[in-house]
């Protein structure tokens, strides 16, 4: 029988570590909702969701009641609108429509966020994909609940790099479309090589096309839980540094997957996936990088910060693989800046900068994420900053993503504030040199080898 | 058997195993294990409550435990035993 230490353990976790399951996403395909009339579509959208996801938030409080923990989103994903709108939309405008609808019924639903606004593009785009991406500044800026993704590469394809030039001129249009808000728009859009079809965090979130009619993904966190294990294994060789955080990463695991098929049975919805993600918050001991200093860095940035970051993603997933049924998603450490005062704290400090982080996300789940940049930083120079990233995720077979704010009118050492989850952020200076010759050449780089492996 | 962990937490005074053990014997819910210590002057009880046989709604017990609790100055939180399990057993 349960002992007194455990449950003692348990609460500590929820109640002094932030221990928490960080979303149910129903993920639900729209495929069946297509039609060539724009009204019709956007009726048969709303239906399908509200339908299907009616339940999806008191069925959440109701489990976070009867296990004393918290979940803190209740979100959806929805099939990529680049897919459903092709047939009804003939301009960005007719797309914006579908955004809205997307809104209002996140809205009427009570979920947080709502994800799938979303094109897959990784080797060319179709006319509505690229009609969707030109929507993306009007979209996000008429809605609040509407995240959207783009995926401009994967290993199998290579980079689309016409796409890759397009998202640099939309990151930006889309700080513009909302300058009067700190360029908050940018903070729901992603740009993503090898998106995974399964993930319940945002803004990357989308049903994928290989995926059940609906199904219920997870999404656990607990750096702090990781933290305060850490913390009693100062001094420790890398054995015992290991073994701790796997162990961790079981325990807060178990508890997505209990949440999960929970969820599961009461919504009669299939269960998909586990996400072993660490996800920091702003709120203090909820963070990646204090992990990290705890693993013996002064600060996130300092030199042993990707060693570091490597060995606790390793870790991460070689303690939640066991924990449940079926892993999927991002899986592993996120990095974000805005979202982990830690990050925060280490670029304010100078530890951190934009080329480290670059080379933290080789090894962590994700990459560059939230992070505030000067509002007149050129289009092209975006674009190469996602150019970058997209080959780390190319050639390396992983995820990778770029979520980064233009914040229009404001420059490096200037702080930019989303609030709640998003956090605050202070600008981080970016290589002015320019990539302007390299990024209009158009076309697409080709994919990888996959052998010769060095 | 529908198992509840059931923790009290706060500072000690007389009679609170009293008062919650009379509230869950007159909502039918068995004990099936209690155990307490005394940490620096603060009370820490858990017990293992079966409510199998009982009339009562989960989330009632646990709204009427938490203003049993309030009265006395102490935190009382209901929790499903699986959760323990799925984290402490392989």
């Amino acid at each position: 029988m349960i002992n007194q230490r455990e449950v003692l353990e348990t609460n500590a976790m929820i109640e002094k570590e932030n221990l928490d399951v960080r979303t149910i996403t129903m993920g639900i395909s729209l495929l069946d909702c297509i039609d060539g009339d724009l009204n019709k579509l956007n009726e048969n959208i709303y239906k399908k969701i509200y339908d299907s996801a009616k339940d999806l938030v008191s069925v959440g409080d109701y489990i976070a009641k009867e296990y004393g923990v918290p979940i803190v989103n209740k979100r959806i994903s929805v099939t990529p609108i680049g897919l459903i709108g092709g047939a009804a939309c003939k301009s960005p405008s007719d797309f914006a429509t579908i955004a809205k609808t997307l809104d209002r019924v996140a809205k009427d639903i009570g979920v947080n966020i709502i994800g799938g606004y979303s094109a897959l593009v990784s080797k060319g785009m179709t006319t509505a994909d690229e009609l969707l991406i030109r929507s993306i500044p009007e979209a996000l800026s008429t809605t609040d609940c509407v995240c959207s993704s783009v995926n401009v590469g994967s290993t199998k394809t290579g980079i689309n790099m016409d796409a890759v030039k397009l998202m640099g001129e939309i990151i930006k249009e889309t700080a513009m479309a909302t300058k009067d808000n700190d360029s908050i728009g940018c903070s729901k859009l992603v740009v993503l090589c090898n998106a995974p079809d399964d993930n319940p965090f945002m803004a990357g979130a989308f049903h994928g096309v290989t995926e059940a009619d609906r199904i219920i993904n997870v999404g656990v966190s607990g750096p702090g839980v990781v933290k305060t294990a850490l913390e009693k294994v100062r001094g420790e060789d890398f054995e015992t540094l290991c073994e701790t955080i796997k162990k961790t990463a079981f325990k807060v695991t178990r508890v997505g997957q209990l949440v999960a098929k929970e969820a599961s049975k009461r919504l009669g919805v299939p269960f998909g996936i586990v996400d072993l993600s660490l996800a920091p918050t702003p709120a203090v001991g909820d963070s990646v990088a204090d992990i990290l200093c705890e693993i013996g860095l002064e600060r996130a940035g300092a030199p042993g910060t990707t060693a570091a970051l490597a060995l606790l993603n390793d870790q991460v997933k070689k303690g939640g693989v066991m924990a449940s049924s079926y892993v999927g998603g991002l899986s592993g450490a996120f990095i974000p800046v805005s979202e982990d005062q830690g990050m925060i704290d280490s670029v304010k400090d100078g530890a951190l900068t934009l080329e480290k982080l670059e080379a933290m996300t080789c090894v962590c789940s994700v990459g560059l994420d939230m992070i505030a940049i000067p509002g007149d930083t050129k289009d092209t120079t975006i674009s190469g900053i996602i150019a970058d990233e997209m080959a780390i995720g190319m050639v390396n077979q992983k995820t990778t993503a770029v979520r980064i704010i233009p914040v229009i009118g404001k420059g490096v050492g200037e702080q930019v504030v989303f609030g709640g989850l998003f956090g605050y952020a202070p600008i981080m200076p970016v290589n002015t040199f320019s990539c302007d010759a390299f990024i209009n050449r158009g076309g697409r780089i080709p994919a990888p080898i996959h052998s010769f492996k060095n | 058997m529908k198992k509840i962990i059931i923790t009290v937490v706060g500072k000690d005074t007389v009679g609170i195993i009293a008062k919650v053990c009379a509230y869950l014997a007159e909502r039918k819910i068995n004990i099936l294990d209690i155990s307490q210590t005394i940490v620096s002057g603060y009370f820490n009880m858990m017990m293992i409550v079966d409510m199998t046989a009982s009339d009562v709604h989960f989330s009632e017990m646990c709204d009427e435990l938490d203003k049993v609790g309030e009265e006395m100055g102490v935190s009382i939180k209901c929790q499903k035993e699986e959760i323990f399990d799925m984290m402490h057993r392989i």
